[in-house]
Order: structure tokens, then C-alpha cells, then sequence
């Protein structure tokens, strides 16, 4: 095994240097690699190449923050069939899903081969979303309930089928797609760096900084640009404020859904403190226009420091104390205790990532596994719980504040921002025939975005992942043998995205 | 309760008291100013992401602009932002900004439909529809909401059931996945009805403009009552926007 091609988080390598391996010794080498409990699949899809897909497989040693490459090739003339890895790895199901639904690869004992987004360039063109497969048990004593695509709310739209016996949820299949708007393709369709940023920041607005961060990274990667020092740490300060707006955020939600109403109203307010900081800084509330290639428009300052202090004192003072009291009631206890459990095991099956992970007693987070701006300099130690229900997502998230907090306090202890970080590139060349990747770790989890670049350096290829890709699975198993009322808070406690998983 | 009302007390009042003059930070990039300076303008037409900016005179649309700021940045003395976050209309000629213009922007009454200044003149239910978009103006949305702003206190509320509701909302750039819901919730919303275009993608697809994934015929069917740029609008720039239909 001491021959794998590794990279580090952002950082490239020439395409033609991935080794590339016979289908067979793909497929062991990923069962073995697998079978080690600090190695995660970070991304798995094909890249089409003129007539043959080079199929490349990433995945995260999160013991010595190597990212492990794997490479296998489907010729021409070669069948269009491969055996499926998921039955032995779970937690490829959604990936195999993926370039079967793009390429119309079939992957042989897979159990579940159903479509993933019904994207645009999909190679079924016939099927349509409203076909799609679901999951049936034919029992005259089970009934379903479908709900969606549009939800009662504002919220995004998705597909729940529930297979009930009464009011006990058997099964839940979550069926995904109508926000797909075609970004990977617009990515290389669209040629100004600009565009492609603003790409990157849409691609799920709540987690701006975490998109455009793993976005700029990657071309930074690739035009061999080094930011400065204070930059990279104004970069992770950006990241951090975003996870703790959305944490308190969906602190809030959590308490409307147990009908707390104290807790609801004064958790959205405390939100609005720290995405109207975000705004002073940069002009948005939701950190867009923040992250550019190779610089920032607006350098964080000295005053800003003053004034983000401040905003920090009176939200801690007043998160403190309403957590303290809200967190003990038994109405919020007993609601969210035990309920949408999901164990360790099944975590590390459907290969989740981020909260979901942490909440379940694995950890993963790339903040500290696979560092990236700031976070060589200022380390976090991840907060895990081990009980996986919705009380430990509830909790997580209050942890989670805290340690970011504590994060910035004392990185401001340390640096000043007297002189401003770099100006941002505006145009970028770069290198050909190489493929980057960047890891990123938003507030849901980790986030992949991957380049590949042509002989002339164009962008031939350009890959995103948001964690909700492995994590959407976590909330169709905590719906397991609950009743269907349970529904609402456990969603609530993922927060899952439908655009970053639509793409 | 002590607990509690101790937790109130030390909370504050948080909401704002006038949405229509209340003061956002000066860096929020709102309603654009074109100053009268002399420029490359071809550049500037070049690089905005969305084509929002055309030469001869120098003009941006605010359908298309999704506030990005790079004009301003890079050509500081012919463009700047100010803060004021008014920026919705329902007549789309208005939502396009000149060269030398100063003035806010503007709705117009006479335009609008008189069974509707009649019947939603003291609350508004609405529907939203999220197709395409990235959770960004859906977020806002619902801040409109929250103790901070309050919308509920003039009678807007949004509604589960189209059945129920005054209109609709529609937030992102209408994927082609999403099209036909849309115009099921559209039909099922009785008449007379408002159609509203809020944020910048469901207005005129902002990045995602060129997108085939998108399917936009529908509004070519429809007319649209109310724009609300932004990318995403601001809560304050949604709530004045939607008081424009009520007293
Ligand atoms: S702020 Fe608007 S007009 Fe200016 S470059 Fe960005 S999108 Fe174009």
C-alpha cells in the first residue's frame, strides 16, 4: 500500500502521473483501504475524456491528512459495466448512483441504481423526474405518504415517501433533483473567473464561504498563487462566522418545532447580529462577494476587529444564558432525546460527514484532518458526540458555536490587521493537464470541489460536492421506526442541503 | 420564568420599529449611483458576470445585477452603491439605472390592477415557490419573518396551500425539474392573484441565466406584479416592496 498516489488538501497533480489501475485491483484496493475506520470516500466519479472515462476515486486518510488517489479506465470498445462496490462499501452508493445516472454505466449488483438529480445532460433522457422508482412494499396493511416537492414553508423543494404502518414510519425515501440548474456545466461554460466565483457562491447560498472558499482554492491550486498568511486566517474567520450564524439559526428553528417560542425568537435574533457583522465587512449578510481568487475587495481591519469583538461579547452573553436555560427544559429534552437515533455503525456505513458524523461519535472534520487556510496556524479540535439522536445534533451545534468562538478570541489575541491582505486576481492562467482538489469544511461538512485542466490549460472538467451528497442517507435511516410526526424536528436537526445536492 | 424574563430583559427590544426608514450598515451594496466620470466603458460592460451593465448611456439592470460590487471596485469614481435597499418595483423600465440618476426607486400605482388594490389593500397571504434557486433568498425570506423585522405585524404572512394564498412568490431561476410545480401551484392559486419575482435568479436567472437546465416559458405566460432584485434581496427591500400592495 506504500505505493498509492497521495496529495495534500490543495494541491494539484499531473493527470497523467495517477496511476491507473485494472477495474479488479481498483475494486480491492478500495475494499482494503476502506476496511481502516480513519479512512473516508471523499469523491468517486468519471471523467469524460474523448471516447474512454477515467474514473477517479478520492479517498481522506484522516490520520496523516493524505488524500489517497485512485484511477481506473473504461476503454472505447470496453462493455459499459462494471461490478458495483457498494454492496461491499456502502457508502459509494450515491457515487456509483451518479455516473450510472450521468453515463449510463451500469453497475452490476448494485442495489439500489436509481437516479440521483435527474441533471440536464443526463444519459436516460427519457426519464422523466416524476418517474421516479420509489421503494414500494406491496402490503394491504402499510400505507404511503408522499409529500412534495413543494413543502408547506419557505423552503426548498424535494420529494418525501414514507411507507407507514400507521403512524410508524417503516421506510423513507428521499428523492432529490428540482433545484438542479446545471452549475458544473456552467462552470466550464461560463469562461470570466468572476463568473465561475459567483458560481461558487450560489451553489448553496447558506454556505457561501464554504463553496467559494473550496472554489478558490482550487484555481489558487492551480495558477500556483500563494495567499498571504493574514488572508488565509480572514478566510477561516469568514467560514467560522458563517457556521455559527446558521448553528444559531437552526438553534432557532429546532425550538419553533417544540414550540418554545422564547428560545425561537431570541436565537433568529442573535443570528441577525453576526450575518449583519458579515455584512458590514463584505456588503452581503450570507458572506457573498467575500471570497475571491488571490485576494479579498474588502480586507478585514483593525476597525472591524473592534466592532466583531463587540458583536462577539454580547452574542456570547446572550447565547450563554438563553442556551443554559433553553437546553435543561424538559419540554426540549424529552422532545429531542432519543428520538432519530443513528449509531456509529451506520454512520461509518453510509460514509456520512461533518455534524453527522461528529454527532455520532466519528470524527471527521477537515478543519483539523486536512488543513486549510487558517487552520494551520490556529487549529481547531472538533467537538464529537456519541449519540447520534436529535438531542446530539441540537447539541452539537451549541458546542460548536462555542469552539468557534473561542477559535476567534484567540486568533484576535494574536494578529492584527493593520495593513490590508492582497487585492484579488482578476484573470488567472493555469497550469495544463493537471487536476486539483480543495477540502473545505462548511458548517454541514466537508465540501469537495476538484478541477481538471486541459493541455492549454482551460478547464475541462470541474466536480462539486456538498456533504449532503453522503448525508441525506443519514436522515432517511433516523426516520426509521418513528412515528412520521417525528418527521419535522429530525429534518430540522440535519438541515440538509437541496441546492448544493442538485447542483 | 424568572430565568426567562430575566433572558427578555437583558435581550432587548430587537425589532425594528419603521421598515421604511430603518439604516443598514454602509457597506450594503443597494441601490446603484453612475457618476457622470469618463471611463473605459467597454471594460466596464466587460466585466460584469451578468451582463447587467450596457454602454451608451451607461445604465445597470437591476434584474440582471446581482450585486457582486465589482464595477464599483474597480471603477470606484463611476460607480457606487449606496445603502438604501428600496429597490423593488412592478414596473421593470424602473429597475434600470442611468447615468446621473440619484432618485430612489420607484413604484408605480397606476399600474397595478384594480381588483387588486381593492381586495389585498390590509393583508397579504402568499405562497412561495423555491425553483431552482440557492436557499439564499428563501433564508431572507424567512429573516422577513423573525422578531427582528417582523413582517407578520402588517398582515403578510406566507402560507402552506397556493389554495390559500393572495399569489405567488417565486424565488430562484426556475429549473426545468421545477417548472411544471410551478405553474400547478400557480393554477391552484385562486383568482385575482399577484405574481411576484423575487431575487435576482427568478427575476432574469442571474448566473444562471444561460443555463439549459432552466426552463422559463411559464413567464411568458404570467404578469408579473412585483420585482425584487438582490442577490438575495435584502429582508428590508422584501418588506417595503410587498407594503407597496397594502395600506
Ligand atoms: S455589481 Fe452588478 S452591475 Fe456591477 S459588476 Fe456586479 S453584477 Fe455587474
Amino acid at each position: 500500500m506504500n505505493n498509492l498516489c497521495k496529495i495534500k488538501n490543495n494541491n494539484s497533480i499531473s493527470l497523467n502521473s495517477i496511476p491507473v489501475y485494472k477495474y479488479s485491483d481498483f475494486f480491492s484496493k478500495v475494499v482494503d483501504l476502506m476496511g481502516d475506520d480513519n479512512k473516508h470516500i471523499v469523491n468517486y466519479f468519471a471523467i469524460p475524456d474523448k471516447n474512454i472515462f477515467r474514473f477517479i476515486a478520492l479517498i481522506a486518510d484522516d490520520s496523516n491528512s493524505d488524500i489517497i488517489i485512485l484511477s481506473h479506465i473504461l476503454e472505447e470498445n470496453d462493455k459499459k459495466e462494471l461490478a458495483a462496490l457498494t454492496p461491499k462499501i456502502n457508502a459509494l452508493h450515491i457515487f456509483e448512483r451518479e455516473i450510472f445516472e450521468n453515463y449510463g454505466i451500469n453497475f452490476i449488483g448494485h442495489p439500489w441504481l436509481k437516479p440521483v438529480r435527474f441533471p440536464k445532460n443526463r444519459y436516460n433522457k427519457e426519464l422523466q423526474i416524476n418517474d421516479y422508482p420509489f421503494y414500494k412494499i406491496n402490503s394491504s396493511e402499510l400505507h404511503e405518504v408522499g409529500v412534495g416537492p413543494i413543502h408547506a414553508g419557505i423552503i426548498e423543494p424535494g420529494h418525501f415517501r414514507f411507507i407507514c404502518n400507521g403512524e410508524d414510519v417503516l421506510h423513507l425515501e428521499i428523492q432529490l433533483g428540482w433545484q438542479h440548474r446545471g452549475i458544473e456545466k456552467l462552470m466550464l461554460e461560463k469562461k470570466q473567473l468572476l463568473q465561475r466565483t459567483i458560481l461558487s457562491e450560489s451553489i448553496a447560498g447558506d454556505t457561501s464561504v464554504g463553496h467559494s472558499l473550496a472554489f478558490a482554492q482550487v484555481m489558487e491550486t492551480l495558477a500556483q498563487i500563494e495567499v498571504s498568511e493574514q488572508l488565509k486566517i480572514e478566510r477561516s474567520l469568514a467560514l467560522e462566522l458563517e457556521r455559527i450564524a446558521i448553528h444559531v439559526g437552526d438553534i432557532s428553528a429546532l425550538c419553533t418545532d417544540v414550540a418554545y417560542n422564547l428560545g425561537a425568537n431570541i436565537f433568529g435574533i442573535l443570528r441577525t447580529g453576526i450575518i449583519n457583522f458579515t455584512q458590514s465587512w463584505c456588503g452581503n449578510r450570507l458572506g457573498k462577494s467575500m471570497i475571491r481568487v488571490g485576494g479579498i475587495n474588502l480586507p478585514f481591519t483593525e476597525k472591524l476587529k473592534i466592532s466583531l469583538l463587540d458583536t462577539i461579547a454580547k452574542f456570547e452573553f446572550q447565547f450563554l444564558e438563553l442556551a443554559h436555560h433553553t437546553y435543561r427544559l424538559p419540554s426540549v429534552e424529552n422532545r429531542f432525546d432519543n428520538i432519530g437515533t443513528v449509531s456509529e455503525n451506520q454512520i461509518r456505513k453510509i460514509g456520512a460527514v461533518g455534524m453527522a458524523a461528529r454527532m455520532a461519535n466519528v470524527k471527521r472534520d477537515i478543519r483539523q484532518s486536512h488543513p486549510f487556510a487558517g487552520f494551520f496556524k490556529y487549529p481547531i479540535e472538533p467537538v464529537v458526540l456519541p449519540k447520534g439522536d436529535v438531542f446530539s445534533r441540537f447539541l452539537l451545534r451549541r458546542k460548536e458555536i462555542k469552539s468557534s468562538i473561542a477559535w476567534i478570541k484567540n486568533m484576535f489575541e494574536k494578529e492584527n490587521f493593520d495593513t490590508p491582505s492582497e487585492k484579488p486576481k482578476t484573470s488567472i492562467s493555469l497550469m495544463p493537464q493537471m487536476f486539483a482538489v480543495s477540502l473545505t469544511e462548511g458548517w454541514r461538512g466537508e465540501i469537495c470541489h476538484c478541477a481538471v485542466t486541459d493541455q492549454n490549460g482551460e478547464i475541462c472538467f470541474y466536480k462539486i460536492k456538498d456533504p449532503s451528497m453522503h448525508n441525506w442517507k443519514a436522515l432517511e435511516l433516523s426516520l426509521r421506526n418513528l412515528e412520521i410526526s417525528d418527521f419535522p424536528i429530525n429534518n430540522k436537526s440535519y438541515n440538509l442541503s437541496y441546492c448544493g445536492f442538485d447542483l | 420564568m424568572l430565568e426567562e424574563i430575566k433572558i427578555m430583559i437583558h435581550n432587548g427590544k430587537q425589532f425594528i420599529p419603521d421598515v421604511r426608514t430603518s439604516k443598514v450598515s454602509e457597506t450594503f451594496r443597494g441601490r446603484p449611483v453612475i457618476t457622470n466620470a469618463v471611463v473605459d466603458e467597454q471594460k466596464l460592460v466587460e466585466l460584469c458576470p451578468t451582463s447587467a451593465i450596457s454602454s451608451h448611456p451607461l445604465s445597470i439592470d437591476l434584474k440582471k445585477c446581482i450585486f457582486c460590487g465589482e464595477c464599483a471596485f474597480r471603477f470606484p469614481e463611476k460607480i457606487k452603491f449606496t445603502n438604501d435597499y428600496k429597490l423593488s418595483s412592478n414596473n421593470p423600465d424602473n429597475l434600470i439605472i442611468k447615468e446621473g440618476q440619484t432618485g430612489p426607486i420607484m413604484f408605480d400605482p397606476s399600474i397595478v390592477r384594480n381588483e387588486i388594490k381593492k381586495i389585498f389593500k390590509s393583508s397579504l397571504k402568499l405562497r412561495q415557490v423555491c425553483a431552482g434557486g440557492d436557499n439564499s433568498a428563501e433564508y431572507e425570506l424567512n429573516a422577513s419573518g423573525n422578531a427582528n423585522f417582523d413582517m407578520g405585524r402588517f398582515g403578510i404572512e406566507f402560507v402552506a396551500s397556493p389554495r390559500h394564498a393572495d399569489g405567488i412568490l417565486v424565488t430562484g431561476p426556475i429549473s426545468e425539474n421545477m417548472a411544471e410545480a410551478l405553474e400547478i401551484a400557480y393554477k391552484a392559486t385562486p383568482e385575482p392573484k399577484l405574481f411576484i419575482l423575487c431575487g435576482v435568479d427568478a427575476i432574469s436567472g442571474g448566473i444562471f441565466a444561460d443555463s439549459k437546465a432552466l426552463n422559463r416559458n411559464f413567464l411568458k405566460k404570467v404578469k408579473v406584479d412585483l420585482y425584487i432584485p438582490g442577490n438575495p434581496p435584502h429582508p428590508l427591500n422584501i418588506i417595503n416592496g410587498l407594503l407597496n400592495f397594502i395600506n
